[in-house]
């Protein structure tokens, strides 16, 4: 394994695999803040270049985290499926790079290849890519899920419908949920983050959230994500539930600062298949992030690309339905700006699209970041053209709970019809007898969250 | 200019166009200048409380929903994108926990309330924001600052911090920190010399306790601003607090601002809490409630 390049006259030799991984990643405060960024520009692109002439056989010998001591490396190695990797172990990064990127390479080739991917593979092929090379590859690879619906089928464009709350107030969920609902928004999810982490609270709210969706017969799913050990005692008290939730690492050890095992992921998936209300296969739902690791000591000194692509690497052994990074969400100490919080979000969605998970993306930012409305605009834009399943949705950009911004209802209305995307199918039939679609567009009515009580009382 | 003068300006000119010749207020023409007019304030809670929405279905049941959540629902839209008015009242929002984060507090407070400074090892606002590890330690000079200007082995040893919102601390520390006091000397106990620190993470709390070996240690801390709430401080707690302890060893008292817990209530509720800390030598989850 070469670790050496000529770069302008000057010789770069690096240490380790994961010394040049961190290299060569794109620039972030996370790294720097981490200590593992390249010291100059030209130390990046060396790094780039070492990367580009390794071979996938290197990488997958030589995980980020040893086998023996994670649990995260043993499920993504465990998983590699034999044929396909070694059609390609002797490919160098580049290679790969330009055979996905290859007009005639197509989605089911892509697919085909995929379960021969490790996320260390992933993620040093990312790092070679630019930003329209990671919409372009991804737009190739469609990874839907079914719970109840399916999302993420070619063409679509879903949404998470957040109606967030700063007390859990039922009236007050519902009141954002309506507004939600009356823009077309919802089809990936409705589902809640609460203050309160109870099992009673999140029956509660589910309650409520299975009652809208039975009454107005609504073709989605529903999920209130406290922490899954609480959601699992909701759901065995007989709280009705479509989806559980968990946020997930690139380590064991971060995971287990999230407090979560995959024995207790196993645990609410059984818990699902027996007593939840969806349809399935697919009825779990993982929330992710560059920098969650380092902000808990777990990421072994690598790169926060790498660890994000292990994430991915790791939820797809539970087929879930939903998977997110919550890009700009953690701070300026992991992504500093706009220009840092777009690519972060194209790099996690291409990886998790590339992994074969179904990807989703949570475009936000929180207000001690140098970064607006604009760049979250920018790329919802973007992912919805790289074929993003789907985004997230709150009343006015503002999560009066989780104190950040993300995408308004009117977001992903807009996107849709700018890049001529659809909701999910059967979302769409419901909006259109509802009356709040028609041809592809809102109609009057939409954007009055009344409508929904007016039927309720009028019932 | 400031970006909050900056969207006032535009928010001030937007709002003069829309109104235009049919405009209710009553002009006052000065010789040769513009016309002045009174414009609302958007970030008012009598206009964030008015419905966007041209015609609902039904207009109470769209009042009720509103009463009951602080989220911006009733928004309405134009076409598929906001309304130019939710669009600016956002701008208005995020410029002022924007500035929140990034100016520094008024030293005519600090004077006022009589506190030195002193900085951690963060040299300026934007080092303060992407390295948290710096900004939980002091150099020498700091350290002998405090000793220096500190009643030694307090034992309570209460601090400001601007964290990330000086607005917080501009807020509310007039307020709270004499609260603190107050409710200290009620159950005799005597609160060490307070100072403010600059560019402060809450961890830096634990190099203060060691510096000053203080038996409880409070600082009072900007939290990261909301669009709703720019000025939200939070109170750290911890007894004994030791560089590198786990988290979970400290006590926090969050979301005191004017609509949350006021601070004179938050500053005799933390006075409180501390002499049951000094009773039973134990603080976060060690502390029994």
């Amino acid at each position: 394994m070469n670790l050496r390049t000529v770069l302008s006259g000057n010789t770069y030799i690096f240490g380790s695999l994961n010394e040049v991984l961190g290299k060569a990643n794109e620039e972030k405060s996370g790294d720097k803040l981490a200590g593992i960024a390249a010291e100059s520009v030209t130390e990046r692109i060396a790094a780039k270049e070492v990367i580009s002439n390794l071979l996938l056989r290197d990488l997958r010998e030589n995980p980020a985290v040893p086998y023996e001591e994670d649990e995260v490396t043993r499920v993504i190695q465990d998983g590699v499926n034999i044929p396909a990797y070694n059609k390609m172990a002797g490919w160098s990064v580049s290679e790969l790079r330009e055979w996905l990127l290859d007009e005639n390479t197509t989605s089911a080739d892509i697919r085909r290849a995929t379960p021969g991917l490790t996320a260390e593979m992933i993620s040093a092929l990312t790092k070679l890519m630019s930003n329209l090379d990671l919409v372009y590859a991804a737009k190739k690879i469609s990874v839907p899920a079914t719970c109840n619906t399916t999302v993420g089928l070619p063409g679509t464009l879903s949404v998470r419908l957040q109606p967030n709350h700063t007390t859990d107030n039922v009236e007050g969920v519902t009141a954002s949920l309506f507004e939600g609902l009356s823009y077309g928004v919802g089809d990936a999810l409705i589902g809640l983050n609460p203050v309160t982490d109870t099992a009673a609270n999140t029956a509660e709210i589910l309650k409520r959230f299975h009652e809208v969706k039975e009454e107005f017969a609504i073709p989605t799913q529903i999920c209130v994500l406290s922490h899954i050990t609480t959601q699992i005692e909701a759901v065995r008290a007989g709280a009705p539930c479509d989806v559980i939730f968990q946020s997930i690492a690139g380590s064991q050890k971060g995971n287990e600062a999230f407090g979560v095992t995959s024995e207790i992921i196993e645990e609410a998936w059984q818990l699902l298949k027996q007593q939840g209300s969806a349809t399935g296969p697919n009825v779990l739902y993982f929330e992710t992030g560059q920098g969650s690791e380092l902000s808990s000591q777990a990421h072994h000194g690598v790169d926060q690309l790498t660890m994000e692509a292990r994430c991915y690497g790791y939820a797809k052994r539970f087929s879930p339905f939903l998977v997110n990074t919550v890009v700009g969400f953690i701070g300026p100490e992991y992504l500093y700006n706009g220009g840092q919080v777009i690519r972060a979000g194209l790099e996690d969605h291409f990886m998790g699209k590339l992994t074969g998970v179904p990807m989703g993306v949570d475009c936000c930012y929180t207000n001690h970041m140098a970064a607006d409305q604009n760049d979250l605009e920018n790329l919802s834009l973007l992912l919805a053209a790289a074929g993003c399943n789907y985004i997230i949705g709150v009343p006015g950009t503002d999560d009066i709970m989780l104190n950040y911004q993300t995408s308004a209802y009117q977001d992903a209305v807009a996107i849709r019809e700018v890049l001529g995307l659809r909701p999910a199918p059967a979302f769409e039939k419901w909006l259109e007898r509802m009356g709040i679609f028609e041809n592809g567009k809102l109609t009057k009515i939409a954007g009055d969250p009344t409508i929904f009580t007016q039927r309720r009382t009028g019932r | 200019m400031s970006d909050q003068a900056m969207v006032a300006e535009i928010v001030a000119e937007v709002l003069r166009r829309m109104e235009g010749s049919n405009s209710t207020a009553n002009p006052e023409v000065e010789s040769g200048k513009a016309e002045v007019v009174n414009l609302p304030d958007l970030t008012s809670s009598e206009q964030r409380s008015r419905s966007l929405l041209a015609d609902p279905v039904d207009p109470e049941a769209l009042a009720r929903m509103m009463g009951k959540t602080a989220a911006r629902i009733g928004i309405g839209r134009a076409g598929p994108r906001l309304k130019t008015k939710t669009l600016l009242t956002l701008r208005a929002d995020h410029a002022v926990a924007s500035d929140a984060v990034h100016a520094e507090v008024n030293p005519d407070l600090l004077e006022r309330l009589g506190l030195f400074t002193v900085q951690t090892r963060c040299s300026c606002r934007n080092q303060h924001l992407t390295r948290p590890d710096l900004g939980r330690q002091f150099g020498e000079e700091a350290l002998a600052e405090i000793k220096k200007r500190c009643n030694p082995r307090p034992k309570v040893q209460v601090y400001a911090c601007d964290g990330l919102s000086s607005r917080a601390v501009e807020d509310n520390l007039e307020n709270i920190l004499p609260a603190i006091s107050h409710g200290l000397s009620r159950h005799g106990v005597e609160i060490g010399t307070p100072f403010f620190v600059k560019y402060g993470r809450v961890p830096a709390m634990e190099a203060i306790s060691e510096a000053l070996d203080a038996e409880v240690t409070c600082v009072l801390i900007g939290e990261r601003p909301g669009l709703a709430i720019a000025g939200s401080m939070s109170a750290y707690i911890a007894y004994r607090a030791t560089v590198g302890m786990v988290e979970s060893r400290r006590t926090v008292i969050s979301n005191i601002h004017s609509r949350g817990t006021p601070a004179v209530e938050a500053g005799a509720y933390i006075a409180d809490l501390i002499h049951k800390m000094l009773t039973e030598k134990a603080s976060g989850l060690d502390l029994k409630l």
